[in-house]
């Protein structure tokens, strides 16, 4: 991470926060080119790293006048890793799957990039805390102009619907500098809130909003915040559930690499309004760069006092610590994150007692969501009002999804309530590849289900999604085509729930097992027409009879895939075939005798040997030994593989 | 047999006080430096904190992250969240299984790999993947499998090879 200069000593009044957001402005827009890598873990997978590298050593071997800095993930996640280029006065160039080899000819153009290599520009950003946008080129003077004939980000189908409130700053700031934050409007909601409004104001602010919580039930924030400050006893917790464990998903995780002080405010005005001195972030333990990241910035608001005692001089203090999971998605689920916290094993128990009135160490607790906390500032800087005017009639503001599977652009995106799945697959996500077919779109994780391809036009909603047999969940959106198995499917989610049910409730820890076993009879061929009713009503029994959440909803997978599909559970039964040739069981690979060149591509990748030939001659796949594996499908460039 | 390194246990209750919410943060420091958790440690932990030694199993033992048995040196994790399933998670799984000569997750006969999987890694984008020690690999191709572990195998990488990969 870059070097800040420790400009915020003790951040006292009002001047000193304005004094570090000019520091923060000097090296978010420097008066020199600026190198930027996005270097989030989905990044540093790609390859960012390599490549932040190969910009260090070009700028220092050449000695290069450029400010080289390290941004979060901007969600662009199919052409990671990504590196922008800033020309003062010019609008920042983005380049997509840079390798470090390309970095030399990218920085040789400099100052005058090239549109060639580049994907797109983006001519300004937008800032929901200020409600300004700071157009990059000239200083706003001139209307904004492309590169080149570049598209800009407010062009790209990709980011024109999108409309960032929890990623304000993800791709913008570097998430290890408390200035650029503060350059970005950071903390001036928490000054608002701790000089100009008194707690009960600030709840009516969030009770306006109508927020409603993002870790995926959806219960309105200003009701839970309310509980808390009425609840009798202390001291209260605040807690903040980063235990991001829906397979598929990763908002948070973005949030946290990527703008860590964006929590860290929420959580500190939360703790304000509901009388709370202490905070505590559970991150999941497969997290360790959010981890690193959120320690170094709760350090610096430490150092910049606005966590501690006294924060800022106003007589309120609150501080925050760190707990790292360790590996269950049970955990997840609140109260079972409670005794995570307390060193017990992660197992929920009945509610009520809801957390509100007996919480951690049995004190009034409020448990919020990552994205939850991150959107608090926006709306006591903007007011309830303006964030309730984006969204539908019960669901306000935006929502980030990952935006992964079968899909052209896999991106994180943050929209809209309301917006419809069809505008977020086709046209954000750009559809599904070339070829395929979108079939179905799994939202929710494993308490979510699956929304038949026909159903694209619902909106995305807590109702509407609710309705459709899935829910909203933290925002996970898996897109899934023609060769995806909703036998599979199913069999998969329920081998997940079957491993991660804490097994307190005999129901879940039970039917879940029973249910994976017979979808699994399905998938090998071996189920019977009653095996369908057998598995509605053990869904409808696990769905019933379990105390948590992740017991009432892992019928879900199950039933809308029943619902949406039963088509293909017969075929399964019935006609032992797998339609979307995915169960080993089911099908065969063969090479077909017309279209095989004999290259030999095919022979070496096999996993079990089963291919033999000749060079140039037909080859042939051994059954016996083919262990269904594909790598000779993902080898072949003929199609000569054919898999029934 | 174990040597037990009395001074990175001390530091470990050093760093935290004998209050129970320790017991897992102590057991990750643990299972960070032993790569399991020792049955001798597991006592010296429950006599410390005045956690019963059932309670600490049944900690140990509920949590993915930790591991009663020595593992292999190097720590290959399979991502199979539902867009690595999607696109090919277990068919990469099974090419690891067979390239370190498992028949399922577990340490390698040679002590070289111990193969996990993991319910996400949150690089979804970018998927099928999986983690070796602090490296994420993305968009994984069965082919790509064998030259990647033999890296690993030779040496050539390792435990932080690569700095910052996950940034500590």
């Amino acid at each position: 991470m870059t070097d800040h200069h420790d400009h915020h000593a003790h951040l006292t009044d009002l001047e000193a926060l304005e004094r570090c957001a000019i520091h923060g402005r000097a090296t978010l827009y420097p008066e020199r080119i600026k190198i930027m890598v996005g270097t989030a873990t989905c990044g540093n997978a790609a390859g960012a790293q390599e490549v932040l590298d190969a910009v260090r050593e070009e700028v220092e071997g050449k000695h290069l006048p450029y400010a080289v800095a390290e941004t979060g993930c901007i969600g662009w996640c199919s052409q990671e890793p990504l590196l922008d280029v800033w020309v003062p006065g010019q609008p920042r160039v983005t380049y997509g799957r840079v390798k470090a080899k390309t970095v030399r000819d990218i920085l040789a153009e400099l100052p005058e990039p090239k549109a060639d290599r580049a994907l797109a520009v983006m001519t300004g950003d937008d800032n929901p805390i200020t409600g300004r946008r700071t157009s990059y080129c000239n200083g706003g003077d001139r209307p904004e102009a492309t590169l080149n004939g570049l598209p800009t980000y407010a062009e790209l189908p990709l980011f024109k619907r999108q409309l960032r409130i929890v990623m304000r700053n993800c791709g913008i700031v570097d998430p290890s500098s408390l200035e650029e934050y503060a350059a970005r409007g950071g903390y001036r909601a928490l000054w608002r809130a701790l000089f100009s409004l008194t707690p009960r104001e600030v709840l009516q602010e969030v009770q306006l909003s109508g927020l409603r919580g993002r870790g995926g039930a959806g219960f309105p924030t200003g009701r839970k915040w309310q509980a808390v400050c009425e609840a009798t006893g202390g001291p209260k917790y605040i807690i903040c559930n980063a235990d991001e464990g829906d397979p598929g998903a990763y908002m948070d995780r973005g949030v946290l690499e990527g703008d860590p002080h964006s929590v860290i405010e929420g959580m500190i005005i939360g703790g304000y309004t509901m009388g709370a001195h202490e905070g505590v972030i559970y991150v999941r333990d497969e997290y360790p760069l959010a981890v690193a990241r959120l320690s170094e910035a709760i350090l610096q608001a430490q150092r910049a006092d606005l966590l501690g005692k006294d924060i800022l001089g106003s007589g309120f203090s609150f501080n925050i610590g760190i707990t790292r999971g360790a590996g269950a998605f049970v955990c997840g689920e609140e109260t079972a994150l409670i005794a995570s916290i307390e060193g017990r094993v992660g197992e929920p128990r009945p509610r009520p007692p809801y957390p509100a009135e007996r919480g951690l160490w049995g004190k009034p607790t409020c448990i919020n969501n990552v994205e939850t906390w991150a959107t608090v500032p926006v709306i006591v800087q903007r007011g309830g009002t303006w964030l309730a005017g984006i969204g539908t009639p019960k669901s306000k503001g935006t929502k980030v999804f990952s935006l992964v599977g079968n899909v052209t652009n896999t991106a994180l995106i943050e929209v809209p309530m309301g917006t419809t799945l069809a505008d977020v697959v086709n046209e954000i996500g750009g559809g599904v590849p070339a070829g395929r077919v979108c079939k179905a779109v799994q939202t929710g994780g494993p308490s979510g289900g699956c929304i038949p391809a026909e159903q694209l036009s619902l909106p995305v909603d807590y109702e509407s999604l609710t309705q459709a047999g899935s829910i909203m969940g933290s925002g996970g959106m898996i897109v899934m085509d023609d060769r995806t198995c909703m036998v599979d499917i199913a069999r998969y989610f329920l081998g997940f729930l079957e491993d991660e049910s804490c097994g307190k409730c005999f129901s879940c820890r039970v039917g879940t097992q029973r249910m994976r076993e017979i979808v699994n009879r399905i998938s090998l061929g071996q189920g019977s027409e009653g095996d369908l009713q057998l598995l509605e009503d053990l869904a409808w029994l696990v769905g019933e009879t379990s105390m948590c959440g992740l017991g009432q909803s892992a019928p879900n997978p199950v039933l809308t895939t029943l619902r949406y599909f039963r088509d293909e559970y017969l075929a399964h039964i019935r006609d032992k075939r797998c339609p979307a040739k995915v169960c080993k069981s089911l099908i065969t690979y063969t090479i077909d005798p017309v279209v095989c060149n004999g290259c030999g591509a095919c022979i070496s990748p096999c996993a079990g040997g089963a291919i033999t030939g000749e060079k140039k001659k037909l080859h042939t796949i051994e059954q016996a030994k083919c262990t269904k594996c594909g790598a000779c499908l993902e080898a072949c460039k003929f199609d000569a593989v054919l898999v029934n | 047999m174990l040597h037990v390194e009395s001074a990175t246990l001390d530091e470990a209750f050093a760093r935290f006080d004998d209050r129970r919410e320790n017991l897992i943060p102590i057991l990750q420091e643990i299972q960070a430096t032993y790569s399991y958790l020792p049955e001798d440690i597991l006592r010296r932990v429950s006599r410390k904190l005045k956690v019963p030694l059932p309670q600490v199993y049944q900690v140990a033992t509920f949590y993915r992250c930790f591991s009663l048995k020595p593992r292999g040196k190097h720590v290959v994790q399979v991502c199979l969240g539902t867009a690595c399933h999607v696109r090919g998670g277990t068919r990469i799984l099974e090419r690891v299984e067979t390239e370190t000569g498992l028949s399922d997750v577990g340490t390698s006969p040679d002590l070289e790999f111990v193969v996990e999987t993991v319910r996400c890694l949150g690089c979804c984008g970018l998927a099928p993947v999986m983690r070796v020690d602090r490296d994420v690999y993305a968009s994984l191709e069965q082919a790509k499998v064998k030259r990647l572990l033999d890296r690993y195998r030779s040496g050539q990488r390792g435990r932080a090879a690569r700095k910052g990969a996950s940034g500590d």
